[in-house]
């Protein structure tokens, strides 16, 4: 039961990644690319998450707890250098 | 007994979380406008990791003493949501990829719109 639940998350979430990342591409706007960038970084904390409970480590949560932080700045630093033409003033 | 609990709790709570993500991604790539783009990984994506999250704490609890530090990255994610969210539909906003919005009632402007002249771009100390 686990080992079927381990597998069709793991598929969801690798499929939600590609989704993010066919957007990232075909993106019409460029708040689109931002926002595909900013859920590719949240999905791939939850692949970190599913890997830690898969190989029953803690090893990835640092990674993952590093990568929340990340996407956050960097998706603040795009939206600031689109809306402003500079990220610190 | 208290395993196969732990075991089914964590199965749902992944499952969910991988519907959950799944449906926000889909969302992203499949809804037609920018400003309706902007709703489906903000808020079924976060739910989904949310998911993860409390899979990951009831497996910690059920086989390894228990953790509660998955709630350092569940409380960041939960407030940094909103606050990206805000600031990429200010970027369709202001690049006008969108059709614009309609005014507020009364005299004033949007808060996003009324900036001062040292704030308008190539005046201010950049």
């Amino acid at each position: 039961m686990m080992t079927l639940a381990f597998i069709v998350s793991f598929f969801c979430v690798s499929l939600a990644q590609v989704l993010a990342m066919v957007r990232l591409i075909k993106g019409p706007c460029v708040g689109d690319r931002i926002l595909a960038l900013d859920t590719m970084a949240v999905n791939a904390i939850a692949l970190l998450i599913l890997l830690g409970l898969a190989g029953g480590t803690q090893i990835y949560f640092e990674a993952a707890l590093i990568f929340a932080m990340l996407g956050f700045v960097s998706t603040v630093a795009y939206a600031r250098f689109v809306l402003r033409g500079d990220i610190i003033e | 007994m208290t395993m196969e609990i732990a075991d089914i709790a964590i199965a749902l709570a992944l499952l969910s979380g991988a519907f959950f993500t799944l449906v926000g991604s889909i969302g992203l790539l499949k809804l037609d406008t920018p400003m309706k783009r902007v709703h489906a990984p903000t808020k079924a994506g976060t739910l989904g990791v949310g998911s993860f999250l409390l899979a990951s704490m009831i497996d910690g609890f059920a086989y390894r003493g228990g953790s509660l530090h998955e709630l350092l990255i569940m409380a960041f994610l939960f407030v940094t949501a909103p606050i990206s969210a805000n600031f990429i539909s200010k970027v369709n906003m202001h690049r006008g990829d969108i059709d614009p919005t309609p005014p507020p009632p009364g005299e004033r402007t949007w808060a996003t719109f009324n900036t001062g002249p040292a704030d308008k771009a190539g005046d201010g100390p950049m």
